[in-house]
């Protein structure tokens, strides 16, 4: 599709206004009359069995409405949290429910209620509750969940081991015999706590005699939300209504149906009245999934002309105390970890553990970004064993333009793209042989420059059933509904869920251009399940490769209609008739026209239409493509350490990312800023840490450092475009490749900055103290 | 043990009886009902809760209600006049400087306060100064790109164009 008017255009975001001035209504914002406050008292152990909880003494406490233990809430709950199949259907998992009943099994888990009639009441008779436990041996380490003697957390499955899958093709022997080169190496995706800046938060308000329920909930899912509760609670689902208000932030930390939300939905429904319960970001980091928290190995077989002839990867991923709702999301790293490269054999294997630990889940990238960051680094071990350059390394082993669409060995096929071109714009507008020499000359002074790569794809647009059915057994569309009133305004109702992704703009921009309404005139209304109750939110990049286009082909049949309505006014054949800028008219008489307003007026007075018409004008649409869209793109760092503090100061960012065709430039962009930002974080700075006894000790933004803007550089961004053809938009998706990206570039440019040292690898994050010891081991010499 | 407070925010004088241990950004967004000013963190790391305080930044979440007792506020509903943005707004909305919105009215106020003490800073000042106040959306850059736009606004004294509905 040509890029027309609208779409294309960097249009200011009509979402700030409200925003600027303070007028967004997040939950905490939103009052109700009556409203009372939970306050959840959460497991200060990580594994233990409870041996009583004694409420008596916070129920005397000034305030207090009532107090619940798990034990009072079990009969309550019709099911347990959901768990979707993700990529392992022969997974083992426990039953998880909102609330402890015997045992807990992390640090955060909660194990009693409490409804005050406000927080502070509600906190203090929190503290009232005495709670006796028998404490049990932790499980804090991967690899010593599975040994023999590990205690097992859920002692129905039998041990501690969820998974232990295959996802192999290729015959990775051979690729190891015909090698000149072999290379064992072990990455670590160390453990992330996402940190939106809006903690959870949930206001529930259940009306009793009419057995409805609204929940406002900080997520990224109310559709998803709304079935469960309706599930668990036993409320019909046409009686819940969630709505997603203002949502700050969520990177995928508010992507499950959370404990919370069923508990306070059922405290409202218990007591009659509504309950507000609001996230402290003490409880934010322990009870708020966390991401990533693997190890991989590798095993590589390379000539030695940097050709890679097959890679042996596995993947140990650390579930946290429960398998959380897409807690197997990430194994799709395993799906994806060839990147954009050809090979002859790949020799996957994906094991998935439980310990005594926050769960984790989705985190920007989900599985990407443990793909590319292991394929990537795979080049520049395989680029510093042969001493091919990186660049040359990437370019012998590239999916080809010609390839295209390429199918894995896995039997993902790629849509589109020509790697090599958005890698060669990348090292021109950073120079990279001029870089190269600067960095010679640099090290004879005693200055550490590295330069990094990452030449990644990834994989958008959940999930497409013609594609997804093999692996998962699931579908995923997007969803719209263009409606044009009877003034000839519209209304888009979407089935994503924007948390700071704009798509009341851009899916305005999408329906503007195809009924010629200006945008101002158009409505995008998401995340409320009582105007739009079918969607499928927002998550993994996929909202405008699926919803956004969704969008466009509810348009276009309304255009049709309208097109149908318009001949039958003007007295015309509805082939002759054409529709431009919100007028159709007969091909050649464009002074004749009639507007998109007279043509809704019509359609709501059924003598103005063509017999046996419907009247009103609007569309739904369910948009199932045939494939993922695969964006791609080449990210470049140049970071200098230094010699004295380790310290990594990044220098220049350059990005050169081909998302397809883009509809709002200004806020892809944005987009890229955000997740590089936050891959880099996970290069650099960010790490949570436990203790051998399940205790975190990042337990505060103090401790857990996010980047500041003193920390980061500005961003280099330019754009190739390769439209997706598998939408008819042919855009693709953008959420997360920032975050897939960077962190592996970063990386291989401080692997790259110390390789005098005879530094091959450093785990992440890369802080001071680590670079500075590589630097210093073996005294002072490095090596 | 409650204690009488006297607080102006927005040119508004609020009188309430509170307990001592009362944060101002509960004052602010509970008795005030301004719920422009957000909490992020309540560690006093993320900034979200950035007001004007007697002419200074302040994290309310890290201060008494009563310690404010007699103070003027200023949060970011007073920023605007009528429907003509600050600025510093504008600036933001202009150059893409925001995107899930929570940190914003905390980042717009402390950037507020840097340009009050240093109106030309630069690319490296801007950062440095921003410090306290964390994003996680926009990886600073654009917020970057609006503070220095902001500042040449409010350095020539340039009209302010009026909010327009879209482009």
């Amino acid at each position: 599709m040509a890029i027309s008017q609208m779409v294309g255009a960097s249009i200011k975001r009509r979402e700030d206004p409200r925003l600027v001035t303070g007028s967004g209504r997040y939950v905490d914002d939103i009052s109700q009359t009556a409203v009372a406050h939970m306050h959840v008292v959460r497991s200060t152990e990580a594994h233990a069995r409870i041996l009583s909880i004694d409420t008596t003494r916070a129920k005397e406490a000034d305030g207090v409405v009532a107090v619940f233990t798990g034990k009072d809430l079990k009969p309550d709950f019709g099911a347990p949290l959901p768990v979707t199949v993700c990529f392992v259907p022969d997974k083992k998992y426990p039953e998880h429910y909102p609330i402890a009943v015997d045992k807990v099994y992390y640090v955060g888990e909660p194990v009693a209620i409490v409804v005050a009639s406000s927080r502070a009441a509600a906190e203090d008779a929190g503290e009232r509750i005495d709670i006796r436990y028998e404490s049990l041996p932790p499980v804090t380490d991967i690899e010593k969940a599975i040994e023999k003697d590990a205690p097992v957390l859920h002692e129905g499955l039998g041990s501690n081991l969820s998974y232990d899958t295959k996802f192999s093709a290729g015959d990775m022997e051979a690729a190891l015999k015909e090698a000149d080169v072999r290379i064992k190496q072990r990455l670590i995706q160390q453990r992330l706590i996402p940190i939106a800046i809006e903690t959870r938060g949930v206001l529930a308000d259940y009306r009793r005699f009419e057995n409805k329920l609204t929940v406002y909930s900080s997520t990224q899912i109310p559709h998803f939300v709304k079935v469960w509760e309706a599930v668990i609670l036993g409320i019909p689902e046409s009686n819940v209504r969630v709505v997603a208000p203002e949502v700050g932030g969520g990177f995928g930390s508010k992507i499950r149906v959370y404990p919370e939300e069923i508990l306070t939905a059922l405290a409202s429904k218990k007591l009659g009245r509504p309950v507000k319960w609001i996230e402290d970001r003490n409880e934010n980091v322990k009870a708020t999934h966390h991401g990533r928290s693997q190890i991989w190995d590798v095993e590589i077989a390379a000539k030695k002309d940097g050709t890679v002839l097959g890679i042996r990867p596995t993947q140990w991923l650390d579930l946290g105390a429960y398998c959380s709702q897409f807690g197997t999301f990430q194994v799709l790293g395993m799906l994806v970890a060839q990147g954009a490269y050809k090979m002859k054999a790949f020799d996957g294997r994906a094991v998935g553990v439980f310990t005594n630990r926050t769960p984790t889940d989705a985190y920007r990238g989900a599985g990407r970004p443990e793909a590319t960051y292991l394929i990537e680094r795979v080049m520049d071990l395989v680029a510093r064993e042969t001493g091919v350059d990186p660049v040359e390394v990437r370019r012998k082993n590239f999916v080809r333009a010609e390839d295209q669409p390429f199918t894995t060995l896995l039997g993902l096929t790629y849509d589109s793209g020509d790697y090599t071109v958005t890698l060669n714009k990348a090292l021109e507008m950073v120079d990279y042989k001029g870089l190269r020499r600067e960095q010679a000359e640099k090290r004879k002074q005693g200055k550490y420059l590295g330069i990094g790569l990452s030449t990644y794809i990834e994989i958008c647009g959940l999930g497409p059933a013609a594609a997804t059915q093999a692996a998962t057994g699931v579908s995923l569309w997007g969803m719209s509904v263009v409606n044009i009133h009877f003034t000839g305004k519209a209304t888009v109702i979407i089935g994503s869920s924007p948390h700071g992704q704009g798509h009341e703009t851009t899916y305005a921009q999408v329906a503007s251009d195809v009924l010629g309404i200006p945008v101002e005139d158009i409505d995008v209304v998401h995340g409320d399940t009582a105007i739009g109750p079918m969607g499928m939110d927002t998550y993994g990049s996929r909202s405008t490769a699926l919803d956004g286009n969704a969008v466009h082909i509810s348009a276009m049949k309304v255009q049709e209609k309208a097109k149908k309505i318009a001949a039958h006014l003007l007295e015309a054949a509805e082939g002759d008739i054409v529709y431009e800028n919100g007028k159709a008219f007969v091909k050649g008489t464009p002074s004749k026209a009639v507007t998109i307003q007279e043509i809704a007026v019509a359609a709501f007075q059924t003598n103005r239409i063509p017999k046996g018409m419907e009247g009103g004008l609007e569309a739904t649409t369910f948009f199932d493509p045939s494939n993922f869209v695969w964006p791609f793109g080449a990210h470049i760092a140049v970071v200098e350490v230094d010699p004295e503090t380790g310290a990594t100061k990044i220098l220049r960012y350059v990005a050169v990312d081909d998302v397809g065709n883009r509809i709002n430039p200004m806020v892809v962009d944005g987009q890229l800023h955000g997740g590089i930002a936050q891959g880099i974080g996970q290069a650099l700075f960010e790490e949570a840490v436990y203790d051998e006894a399940g205790q975190l000790r990042t337990g505060s933004m103090v401790d857990y450092l996010v980047p500041t803007a003193a920390d980061l550089p500005t961003f280099e961004l330019a754009a190739t475009v390769t439209p997706s053809p598998v939408n008819p938009l042919g855009t693709k998706g953008v959420g997360e490749a920032g975050t897939i990206a960077s962190s592996p570039a970063v990386i291989n440019a401080v692997v790259d900055a110390l390789a005098p040292f005879g530094v091959k690898d450093i785990t992440m994050p890369a802080t001071p103290e680590k670079v500075w010891q590589l630097m210093h081991r073996n005294g002072g010499t490095g090596r | 043990m409650r204690r009488r407070v006297a607080i102006t925010i927005n040119g508004t004088r609020y009188e309430h009886e509170v307990e001592p241990r009362l944060l101002l950004v509960h004052y602010i967004r509970e008795q005030a009902g301004l719920t422009g000013t957000h909490v992020g963190c309540d560690t006093s790391n993320c900034g979200a809760c950035t007001v004007e305080l007697d002419g200074h930044s302040a994290k309310a979440c890290t201060m008494f209600a009563v310690q404010a007792d007699g103070a003027e506020v200023t949060t970011i509903e007073g920023l605007a006049e009528g429907s003509t943005l600050h600025p510093l707004q504008q600036a933001f909305w202009d150059e893409h400087g925001l995107q899930c919105g929570f940190c914003t009215p905390g980042m717009i106020m402390a950037a507020k306060q840097m340009l009050e003490r240093n109106p030309n800073p630069t690319e490296r000042e801007i950062r440095i100064g921003l410090e306290g106040n964390i994003c996680r959306c926009t990886g600073y850059h654009n917020i970057v790109k609006a503070i220095q736009s902001a500042a040449k606004v409010m350095a020539t004294g340039a009209e302010v164009k009026a909010p327009a509905s879209v482009s």
